[in-house]
């Protein structure tokens, strides 16, 4: 059947080509619906509960999500009469950001004091220009003592300060956060221009979200023509020939199209995972095109004739090309275990990708082709006599390459627990990002960026004036603040204190909290109706006044030391106030489970797909015994790469834990070829075990390496990406089928040759 | 101002409409407005607040109020907070004024003494509710200019639609508009944009009594912040007008004696 599909494929050629284009264009007109996420949450599924638990936090108070403006004086000095002006210029525009809620910082701050029997409630710094040098002092002397303001909005020496907007995103549309971003990147340039003598960084979950698509953009404006370019390169030098480069080059243009046309169909959002899917398809398609390009051009420089030549290599590649197709399509699907929808996403956009490329392999490829001039090519160009006497090689040192090889494989699978789980949501930029430039600056010189965050429940209405409840939570703070990393707590009994303090002359000796529940209410009410538009306490109380939120902010740390300071919290809880127990929440907490999380959702996920993918194998390879053998040299590759990455580098995350599901699939597809060609031989020609071998690298070990090599150079590229998501996952999977081309090269025969089949 | 006067300026209202500016026309419905509600001289009533956050919490806070009318300045209110439980007692003295920022004490019962607001911006919210010290103190006329918008109706009835802006630098918004019942002379809806102009608020009246056969009062205040998802239900109860309240009833000594 397939012969007189292909003899109509070589027939029609340009009713073929005419109908490849339109359907690809057909599709690919989807990309107009195209639309990249720029919010964070994006990598959290709705039932997540670190996220669940995030959401319901903010619902009971206020959101969080915020602009950060990091202001730098040049002369390090933040009291001085033109920095303050320019603080209190910046607070008063930054109310001006769209979706802003409030805006805080050390001018508008709301200080208070005593006066006679009033409590004074005003603005830290009202009018820069005219306080004088020692009031200028004062002031410092005032913000640097405050627990509230201290390590948050200004550095304990003074030399730096922020404005922090938080803002409130309603989620209904994408130009949200641009709007935002825009606004917030205008207003630092005005008052730059204004000020000369400051720097503004502009930090915070809202300009980390717009960051997200505009370093998408720039990455496919910079590895898209890095990927062609390296196509090129390698195409040409590998089939040496142009009408093969040129068709392979087509089928990767539509097929690229098409795939993007149908993810903006199917309405889903790109988002820097996805942004690599043109990538990861053009080296799957290559690999189609390659296998079937080289066996046509074997054939002609045999002497066939075009047209005998194309069917011939059609015949014995469509099965072994079907089958790393739909090996390669369950290796992506996988993905859809993931607990970040981007990389479900990913997998459903490759596997889209892939059943395309093979399609237009069998149907574009050979029509353009046959339309084609093509040259008959002399000499040994494709290698096939370096690969016999490679293979002479691994025939000859079988016995010492399954046990050399064996003893590293199990030396670098031993490494694997020297793996780390680390994502740090900071470090998935790369540091040519203004945003992580910004954030990196903020994080040395003012702040951390990392929060944890926790509702503290009392248990009753009006139970946070409870003095019981109030020491518990200041213990709380207390017992934060003694931890390493932490640079700030911020806890509503701090301003009790202040408070009881005010209402006490100003007499340092209150600084205490209040000992009675009706006096700490009696103050909050007090000071709560002394607070202006959008600087009151909702953000920080419930309505029912019966708890509180606590927040704390930890230097840049890794994933670990994050979970081991929570989970420390939570000893201190369950010993302390055991009612009051509740884990930390916010995009830190999100973030430093979603690695672990993703890891056992992938684990469920790569194994049924490593179960299919067996099954697939021997039932098409028609064989127990060979295709239970293959997945050896299927997972080995896994192994080696996760050992070797925990010697290098140590650290793995959300991105790394899916790259076992990802390159399952495309790992397969060497095995596939390999043992096709080696049953082939055993079948039809009758061979031995070890002649089989040696077919089988005459016939595919060049195909094998090209394609093993596109892919390497392929998925090194994203190494360029300014993601650390994308770079990490390039790599280990560039690795990783480096490795299983060497399993493939030295592991496979010498088992197929102890334990490949009957011998005949 | 003596109410057969009116009538008579009911008579002028169509007349001078057509010829003013939308400035001038939106001044005097906020005139007519407050003409029809002048000559009360005074009343008490119960004020309950209930307040929802996004996530469905609730919360209850009761008061009393009492307001004295005055004739050529804002009107002086008390309010006695009686639940939460540990703010019972607490009483709240406002004088508010035409020109200037309000004057306000506040009487701390666990501490026994008066303290005055000392805060020059007291737009803050109002017991942690939706409601803006600024939306339930006495709307006074020259706390806004206006603007004449359109006429409209709302929820069938034929209004006026007026944006009026606040003359406080320190007012969290820059406008409100406000639809005010053309027959009755009183607002039906107001939405209130922030300082960026955007959406905040929305506040609706609901179950507006009319009593002394003149003054209407809305039974039910509906505050709804857009922005954050949180709302009010302010319910005003047992209104009772011409109680015999007088000045004296209004001062710092009066606030201890409240309760």
């Amino acid at each position: 059947m397939s012969e007189t599909f292909f003899r109509f494929v070589l027939k029609h050629k340009a009713l073929v080509i005419f109908l490849a284009v339109a359907l690809s264009l057909l599709m690919g007109s989807g990309v107009k619906q195209l639309q990249f996420s720029n919010d964070y949450r994006m990598f959290f599924s709705e039932e997540n509960p670190q996220l669940q638990a995030f959401e319901q936090l903010q619902n009971t108070y206020t959101k969080t999500d915020n602009v950060l403006f990091v202001v730098e004086p040049e002369d390090g000095k933040v009291f001085t009469r033109e920095t303050l002006a320019a603080i209190s210029a910046l607070t008063k525009e930054a109310w001006q950001i769209p979706y802003s809620l409030r805006v805080d910082s050390i001018t508008n701050y709301q200080h208070t004091y005593a006066q006679g029997d009033d409590l004074v409630v005003e603005d830290l710094v009202l009018d820069p220009a005219s306080l004088t040098d020692e009031a200028l002092l004062e002031k410092q002397r005032i913000a640097t003592g405050d627990p509230l303001l201290v390590n948050r909005l200004i550095s304990p020496s003074a030399h730096t300060t922020g404005v922090n907007v938080t803002v409130h995103l309603p989620g209904k549309s994408l130009t949200e956060v641009p709007e935002a971003a825009a606004s917030a990147q205008e207003m630092a340039n005005r008052i730059e221009e204004a000020y000369p003598h400051i720097t503004i960084h502009l930090t915070g979950m809202v300009i980390m979200n717009h960051a997200f698509p505009t370093a998408s953009q720039d990455d496919m404006k910079t590895l898209y023509p890095l990927m062609f370019a390296a196509v090129i390169l390698v195409l040409v030098i590998m089939l040496r020939s142009i009408p093969g480069t040129l068709s392979t080059l087509i089928i990767i243009i539509l097929m690229i199209i098409a795939t993007m046309g149908l993810t903006g169909w199917l309405g889903i959002k790109l988002s820097p995972p996805t942004t690599t899917v043109p990538i990861v398809i053009m080296t799957l398609a290559i690999a189609d095109c390659v296998h079937i390009l080289v066996n046509f051009l074997h054939g002609m420089r045999d002497g066939e004739s075009k047209h005998q030549a194309m069917m011939e290599s059609l015949r014995i590649n469509l099965q072994p090309v079907f089958l790393t197709t739909l090996t390669t399509a369950v290796g992506f699907l996988s993905l859809n275990f993931s607990e970040a929808p981007p990389f479900r996403d990913l997998g459903n956009m490759a596997a889209m990708g892939v059943a395309l490329a093979f399609f237009l392999s069998i149907t574009f490829l050979p029509a353009m082709m046959m339309l084609l001039p093509v040259k008959s090519l002399g000499g040994d160009t494709l290698g096939s006599t370096t690969m016999l006497r490679f293979a002479e090689f691994v025939v000859r040192n079988k016995k010492g390459l399954l046990w050399g090889m064996g003893v590293i494989i199990l030396l670098l699978i031993a490494q694997i627990p020297n793996n780390r789980l680390d994502d740090q949501f900071v470090k998935y930029f790369d540091e040519s990002i203004a945003f992580r430039q910004a954030t990196d600056f903020t994080t040395d010189n003012l702040t951390g960026i990392y929060l944890i965050e926790y509702s503290l429940e009392s248990g009753e209405t009006g139970g946070i004036s409870d003095p019981g409840f109030l020491r518990k939570v200041d213990d709380f703070a207390q017992w934060y603040r003694q931890q390493p990393y932490v640079l700030h707590v911020n806890t509503i009994t701090d301003i009790m204190k202040r408070l009881n303090r005010n209402m006490h002359e100003d007499d340092d000796d209150w600084y205490r909290l209040p000992d009675r529940r009706d006096l700490s209410a009696q103050y909050l009410l007090l000071y709560e109706f002394s607070l202006p538009f959008g600087l009151d306490l909702n953000n920080q109380i419930n309505v029912k006044k019966s708890a509180t939120r606590f927040t704390v902010t930890l230097e840049s740390i890794s994933t670990q030391q994050l979970l081991a300071i929570e989970e420390s919290a939570q000893a201190w809880l369950a010993e302390h106030a055991p009612h009051m127990r509740i884990s930390g929440a916010s995009p830190t907490m999100m973030f430093a489970h979603i690695g672990s999380r993703n890891i056992v959702a992938m684990l469920k996920g790569t194994s049924l797909a490593l179960v299919m993918i067996s099954v697939i194998l021997i039932f098409a390879l028609r064989s127990l015994r060979v295709g239970g053998l293959s997945l050896i040299p299927n997972l080995v590759p896994m192994g080696m790469a996760f050992g070797l990455w925990g010697m290098l580098v140590g650290e793995v995350g959300l991105a790394l834990s899916v790259v076992t599901g990802m390159t399952l699939g495309i790992v397969v597809d060497d095995t596939v070829h390999f043992l096709s060609k080696y049953l082939r031989a055993r079948r039809e020609k009758g061979m031995d075990r070890e002649d089989a071998v040696r077919y089988a690298f005459a016939t595919v070990g060049t195909a094998l390496w090209v394609t093993s090599l596109v892919l390497m150079v392929g998925f090194s590229i994203l190494a360029f990406s300014h993601f650390q998501l994308n770079a990490g996952m390039g790599m280990l999977t560039a690795i990783t089928l480096g490795l299983a081309l060497v399993a493939d090269f030295l592991f496979l025969p010498p088992l197929l040759i102890y334990f490949g089949g009957k011998k005949s | 101002m003596k109410p057969m006067l009116i009538p008579m300026l009911l008579l002028l209202t169509p007349m001078s409409a057509q010829a003013a500016t939308p400035e001038e026309r939106g001044l005097e419905i906020a005139t007519e407005i407050e003409l029809r509600d002048t000559g009360f001289h005074d009343f008490k009533a119960t004020m309950s607040m209930l307040l929802r956050n996004k996530h469905g919490e609730e919360s209850l806070r009761d008061m009393r109020n009492q307001t004295l009318e005055m004739e050529n300045d804002g009107d002086k209110t008390l309010v006695i907070f009686d639940e939460p439980r540990d703010v019972k007692g607490t009483a709240l003295l406002s004088f508010s004024h035409k020109v200037g920022d309000d004057d306000q004490w506040l009487y701390l019962p666990a501490l026994k003494r008066v303290k005055r607001i000392a805060s020059r911006n007291k737009s803050g919210p109002f017991m942690g509710s939706e409601f803006a010290y600024e939306d339930i103190s006495s709307q006074e006329v020259e706390k806004y200019t206006y603007k004449f918008i359109e006429e409209s109706d709302y929820e069938g009835k034929p209004c006026f639609l007026i944006e009026r802006y606040p003359v406080d630098p320190n007012s969290g918004y820059t406008r409100q508009q406000v639809w005010v019942d053309q027959e009755r002379y009183i607002s039906l809806k107001i939405d209130y944009y922030d300082r960026k102009n955007a959406p905040l608020k929305t506040l609706v009246f609901r179950g507006y009594q009319q009593y002394l056969n003149q003054y209407w009062r809305a039974d039910e205040m509906h505050m709804e912040n857009h922005q954050t998802g949180k709302s009010t239900l302010l319910t005003w109860k047992q209104y009772d007008f011409r109680t015999g309240l007088t000045d004296g009833d209004f001062n710092k000594n009066s606030l201890k004696r409240a309760r």
